[in-house]
């Protein structure tokens, strides 16, 4: 048994003083002055004590690619963050397209234990935009959603009948909704500091354009669509728009899209080329906005594992992503708590209680009953990002060197308290 | 000037630019009376040419011979970096064989700046894609500067495909750190957002654009843009934007024509104009020899000093 005392516990409807007893993998008490005097116990105050957080996108790399990330590694960088589990994006070598790989996932995930690891399937066959997968098998070996990421789904027509067939098995579709035919061959967000910087601008109705038309189809199939990675103020606008008249649809940013601005690229930083592209500052003002106002649902990663030499390279050659699970939470912390936006039982909500709700997976609370995963942190710690220290087998960090607020001290993934 | 490497006219500033210059002038002068210097004995500049360009590549290793320095050239097409070879290796190789000074055009931005972070030679950026071009603005002000006497108040109009052009952002920084006004001319589909912020004005009406202008610049028109449903057609770019008699008689009476080269005759500008007593395409060639002298040789001081 572990006890946790003098926490300030974390849930999306109210934060409050308690202890917390955690006996195996289960949470069994959450009330004040608990006394167990077998339990292991960890004086917690000061401290915000979290449901693990549950990252909704990430890019693990395996198969195929796993001289950028592994399972095991991205697992490993996954419980630094605090993550108790995470999603994998199908782009991998080959996609996962099919009930196999997504069985592969799942059972390596079991025998490495720590973060559950949680597949997304691929809309269509090979990623291709063409073919739909079998989502029914894959939702049976584990998928939780289905998403093309990387690529959007060009067709209309693919994309509405993908809709109309995921509503048969109620699994959500991830869209990463963009315009190819306006994006090109950009590498940064089209404005000034492209101009200013002579890189090729990607303009910001690629993203925005593509999304008011996969929120119309959704609309139109009556499909749960979720959207991926929003990062301009025309995109919170038409989302937030959607979902006043109704529709079935959630969507992400990401820690990057709160933090940072396409001045970042002005450097030729190739760790701040990332698609969608870092914005301006009135687009981090609407994210901050939606995030506020419940538009914007959940917090991802999009952590984007690329090895050294991959993006130690000329801009337009280097792939686009940044890592993001072990900065997440802290940049989250820092550029939406600390800064007084909203409350540490927002963000329980976007990094936790929402991810889990969308995707219908254990955890996202702190009750009695519920799996022990539980994140500690000391939200007063300060620290500077040093990439060179993380779990993930790739240190391509757009926040390396900075400085953040709110650390995480102790990582519990059902019942187990992970070194971090 | 302490610089290691030269890579954009955005990191220099005005007395930066105006000692370049003077030393190009000078240079500039050394060659008019047919003498050769031999400052840079011993020092090896290499080329290192990502994308084609005669001109550039020929300016470049005549004024690192003029000045008595050993060159190596390295294009792609005949090079390692054929087998898939990195930059940065390339760079590295380049280093270790005891290169001085690398000059390197580029198709990506940047990409000078990833060589000069990675090697101890000097870099000096001769075209990163449509970042900059620094020797070219350099040229061209120093054409502009033995002409007029000095920049301050002249009005210079960069007319054509802005977007794509290196030389616009690279002139637009140099002019008017200098004390000119830029006014950048072209149909909209060919003018960058944001550009303003570089210092320019922006007039996409060429007639209106060029009254009172001092220099008036024609852009190559590139026939890759009609496929990018940048503009429909060539005839028409050449009706609205090409450089005519007509076009400089609106400009000041005493205005000079400019044109990076290589042109295009009865496209971006009239052959008349081209050939016409206004221009001074050949004045900046000599011009670009200078300028790449005086750029090699303060680089290299700038090493010998270190």
């Amino acid at each position: 048994m572990i006890l946790l005392k003098n926490a300030t516990v974390v849930n999306a409807d109210g934060m409050r003083e308690s202890d917390v007893l955690i006996d195996g993998d289960r949470i069994v008490k959450v009330e004040k002055n608990i006394s167990e005097p077998l339990a292991t116990t960890l004086d917690c105050d000061g401290k915000l004590v979290f449901p693990g957080f549950i990252d909704m996108h990430c890019h693990l790399r395996d198969p195929g690619q796993t001289h950028k990330e592994t399972l095991e590694t991205g697992m490993r960088a996954a419980v630094a963050g605090g993550y108790s589990a995470v999603c994998c994006m199908p782009n991998t070598e080959p996609a996962i397209d099919n009930a196999p790989l997504c069985e592969y996932i799942v059972t390596r995930s079991k025998a490495l234990g720590g973060a559950r690891i949680y597949p997304i399937g691929s809309i269509t066959r090979g990623r291709a935009g063409k073919d739909l997968a079998e989502f029914g098998a894959m939702q049976s070996s584990g998928a939780v959603a289905v998403s093309d990421d990387g690529a959007p789904v060009d067709s209309g027509a693919v994309m509405l009948n993908a809709l109309r067939y995921a509503k048969t098995f109620d699994i959500p579709v991830i869209s990463h909704s963009e315009d190819r035919s306006l994006s090109g061959d950009g590498v940064v967000n089209a404005g000034e500091n492209a101009t200013v910087s002579g890189l090729r601008g990607i303009p910001r109705t690629a993203e925005s354009a593509g999304i008011a038309r996969d929120v119309l189809l959704a609309e139109e199939s009556g499909a749960r669509l979720h959207i991926a990675h929003v990062s301009t103020k025309e995109s919170v606008d038409i989302i937030r728009s959607a979902k006043h008249r109704g529709a079935k649809i959630t969507c992400e940013t990401c820690p990057h899209y709160i933090a940072a601005t396409d001045d970042e690229i002005l450097s030729y930083n190739t760790n701040a080329k990332i698609n969608p592209p870092l914005r301006t500052q009135a687009d981090v003002d609407a994210l901050i906005q939606g995030i506020v106002d419940g538009t914007i649902d959940v917090i991802a990663t999009d952590h984007a594992p690329h090895s050294r030499d991959e993006k130690n390279k000329e801009f337009d050659y280097a792939p686009f992503g940044t890592v993001g699970l072990e900065t997440a939470f802290s940049v989250a912390y820092t550029y939406l708590v600390a800064t007084e936006s909203i409350k540490p039982t927002d963000l329980c909500r976007l990094m936790s209680t929402a991810p889990a709700r969308i995707l219908g997976i254990e955890g996202g609370a702190i009750k009695a009953g519920a799996r022990a995963d539980i994140t500690v942190v000391d939200p007063d710690a300060e620290y500077t990002v040093d990439a060179s220290t993380f779990r993930s087998k790739s240190k391509n960090s757009l926040f390396d060197g900075w400085r953040l607020k709110g650390r995480i001290t102790e990582v519990f993934i059902g019942g187990e308290e992970f070194p971090l | 000037m302490k610089r290691k490497d030269i890579l954009g006219i955005k990191d220099l500033n005005k007395t930066e630019l105006n000692e370049i210059l003077t030393v190009a002038d000078g240079m500039r002068n050394m060659l008019d009376r047919g003498e050769r210097s031999t400052e840079l004995r011993n020092r090896n500049v290499a080329t290192l040419f990502y994308e084609n360009s005669t001109r550039t590549r020929n300016s470049f290793e005549l004024a690192a011979k003029n000045l008595g320095a050993t060159t190596t050239s390295l294009s792609v097409a005949t090079s390692s970096v054929q087998k898939g070879e990195s930059l940065i290796d390339t760079g590295k190789t380049l280093d270790a064989l005891g290169t001085d000074v690398m000059i390197i055009r580029h198709p990506v931005a940047g990409a000078p700046r990833l060589l000069a972070d990675n090697v101890t030679a000097s870099v000096l950026n001769a075209g990163d894609g449509i970042n900059e071009h620094p020797s070219q603005a350099l040229l061209d002000v120093l054409t502009a500067k033995r002409r007029f006497g000095g920049l301050a108040g002249l009005k210079v109009v960069i007319v054509g495909d802005i977007y794509h052009s290196r030389v616009a952002r690279s002139d637009t920084l140099c002019f008017t750190r200098l004390g000119a006004t830029v006014t950048l001319c072209g149909p909209c589909s060919l003018l960058p957002d944001g550009i303003e912020s570089m210092g320019a004005t922006v007039e996409p009406d060429l007639r209106k654009a060029v009254v009172g202008a001092n220099i008036v610049m024609p852009l190559r028109i590139q026939r890759e843009r009609m496929e990018g449903a940048f503009l429909p057609s060539v005839e028409e770019y050449h009706n609205y934007y090409g450089v005519t008699d007509e076009i400089v008689s609106l400009a000041d009476d005493a205005a000079i024509v400019m044109h990076p080269a290589p042109i295009n005759r009865g496209a971006e500008i009239t052959g008349d104009v081209a050939d016409g007593y206004k221009s001074v395409i050949q004045e900046q060639v000599k011009n670009g020899v200078a300028v790449r002298m005086a750029l090699l040789s303060l680089l290299v001081q700038c090493r010998i000093n270190k």
